[in-house]
């Protein structure tokens, strides 16, 4: 067993995931296999070997910069026109701690 | 005007000789598109609208004279994970169900700057996460070729539009395969450019570093025209590359004799027997072309599925960590305080898929495991990176299959996501790599099931890629 169920409830938290006991039991299962699967890597030797963190290519050294040049934004009326819940021009939230 | 049978140059013609305008061709392809849709579930949303005023414009640029652009009229939808400036795109998500962009990628701009009409968007694995667009929360797509099949995915509904002919050319995503490998179980062309060609500005993210839009078209020829159209250096995407743009329908001069592929002995392993055969007999008509084919070696390629599964998760869940109820349309109705909100409304939004790789993600990135998964990963892909360019110093370019297998039937692999994640053995590894791929049609099997062949390349050696596949359309493919 790779994963124990408390694990699982401990990642589900880190990435704000409310589970139900039923979803926790099945990921388990399914995370179970796929990290088996990924300790594969570990037969395969790496020392020496530089990370690739991303797809590089020759270029000058501002190739990925624009000009510093203002443009105007979008504006809060559209920001705000997919907001689940909005006024004033905020988005509005439920209390962030329970009085 | 026969959708179905038109090619961007056709399309052209048409309006040209004044056979059509493109607002009849435009209203004629969202009737069209409409009234096959039920087959197949491929569209969310047509944009008759702006399909409208894209196609006035062109009409107004002919008869003023003016030159109308490369894809003049040209209908085309758009998968549902690029977003277009108020025409609602879910990324095939509940937790997007009601969202409505209020800007456009840039891809899309350049496409309609050319002429091109968006007639809509299409269905996708919901945040292009899945090989089967089974995990939409707006139900499967079905394959054109086969109703009780998946089309592929996750740009399912690109592939199933293109094949049943109701748009012309079409946009998808590709993070793993999600181009190649719908092309290849629909029939179609479709081609994940360079890392970079194409700016991703405006592509929901699911992995920064390996996330590609490209075109799908059922020719060579069109996906080429397309590619040009929506390449080049972005300054809103700092990752999208300076390299000049060819004209590669230009170069498209058949050309091929002499050129020297690789076959990597590593992704014939797997395959069913009817692909295999389909891949010998694609193998042999480019043989026939005049090109040298032999055996080259991809050492770390099974250590690929790992290594992409790690790097994939580990990025996305950064990337859909801004799903939270805030901004974007879906927050649940049951939360008191804030994490509450968050967490249930997360809970409730994705489908299973997203939560499984979102929670891989944030495991294999959380302390105590990051040195053991996510950077020995990134190590494992400098490796899968250096055995393409040791094979690209051997050879021009590389062929090799798509799938193990053609479309499975909807509902076959949904409860067994390593299989399914299994099945990309051959796609994935040309993103981590970050180099230009595609998906040509190489047959069908004896039940009419398409598959396809995959041809990779150099870093921006399109044009060479697109040489090779247009030429070995052109002599029949594996029915030569």
């Amino acid at each position: 067993m790779k994963i124990t169920e408390r694990e699982v409830r401990y990642v589900a938290d880190l990435a704000n995931l409310a589970l139900t006991d039923d979803e926790v039991r099945k990921f388990q299962h399914d995370l179970d296999e796929i990290l088996a699967h990924m300790d594969r890597l570990n037969e395969i030797q790496t020392s020496g070997v530089e990370p690739m963190t991303q797809v590089l290519y020759e270029a000058g050294e501002t190739a990925t910069l624009r000009p510093d040049r203002e443009r105007p934004g979008i504006g809060s009326e559209l920001a705000l026109a997919n907001a689940p819940l909005a006024s004033h021009g905020y988005f509005k939230v439920p209390e962030v701690i329970k009085r | 005007m026969d959708i179905p049978s038109l090619t961007i140059n056709a399309v052209r013609e048409g309006l040209q000789s004044h056979r059509f305008s493109a607002v009849e061709l435009a209203a004629e392809a969202l009737r069209h598109a409409r009234e096959e849709n039920s087959k197949t579930n491929a569209y969310l949303h047509f944009s008759d609208e702006r399909a409208l005023a894209s196609a006035r414009r062109v009409d107004e640029k002919l008869a003023r004279g003016e030159d109308p652009g490369l894809l003049a009229g040209v209908p085309v939808a758009i998968k549902d994970v690029i977003v277009t400036k108020g025409v609602r795109t879910t990324c095939g998500s509940r937790l997007l169900a009601d969202y409505v962009p209020p800007y456009d990628a840039t891809a899309v701009i350049r496409l309609e700057q050319a002429g091109a009409v968006m007639i809509g968007k299409t269905n996708c694995d919901e945040f292009a996460m899945g090989s089967s667009n089974e995990n939409s929360a707006f139900g499967p797509v079905r394959n054109p070729h086969a109703p009780d099949r998946v089309p592929g995915g996750s740009s399912g509904g690109s592939a199933a539009a293109v094949a049943q002919g109701t748009a012309v050319v079409a946009l998808g995503s590709d993070t793993g395969g999600s181009v190649r490998q719908p092309a290849s179980f629909c029939g179609v062309v479709g081609v994940t450019p360079t890392y970079g060609r194409v700016s991703r500005y405006g592509l929901t993210a699911f992995a920064s570093s390996l996330d590609h839009i490209g075109p799908l078209a059922r020719n060579v020829r069109d996906a080429a025209q397309v590619l040009r159209a929506i390449a080049g250096r972005d300054v809103l995407d700092s990752t999208s590359a300076e390299a000049p743009v060819p004209d590669y329908a230009a170069q498209l001069d058949g050309d091929v004799k002499s050129m020297k592929l690789g076959l990597p002995r590593e992704y014939l392993k797997d395959l069913t027997s009817e692909t295999g055969d389909l891949i010998s007999k694609g193998i042999e008509t480019l043989k026939k072309m005049g090109c040298a084919v032999r055996e080259i070696s991809l050492p770390t390629t099974d250590y690929a599925i790992g290594c992409y599964y790690i790097i994939a998760t580990a990025e996305a869940s950064s990337n859909l960590a801004r799903y939270d109820g805030v901004r974007y349309t879906f927050r649940s109705r049951s939360s008191e305080t804030l994490s509450d909100m968050y967490r249930k409304t997360r809970g409730e939004g994705f489908g299973a898929e997203c939560k499984r790789r979102i929670m891989l993600g944030t495991y294999v990135l959380s302390a105590g495991y990051y040195d053991a998964y996510y950077l020995k990963a990134q190590k494992v892909r400098t490796l899968i990176a250096r055995d393409f360019s040791n094979a690209f110093s051997q050879v021009d370019a590389i062929v090799a299959p798509v799938s193990p297998f053609p479309a499975f039937k909807i509902g076959e692999k949904i409860d067994d996501p390593m299989a399914m994640y299994l099945s990309d053995i051959y796609t994935i590894t040309g993103d981590l790599a970050g180099i230009p791929c595609m998906s040509v049609p190489c047959g069908k099997t004896a039940e009419g099931l398409p598959v396809g062949m995959q041809i990779l390349a150099k870093h921006f050696d399109e044009a060479r890629m697109f040489r090779l596949a247009d030429a070995f359309e052109r002599s029949g493919g594996a029915s030569n």
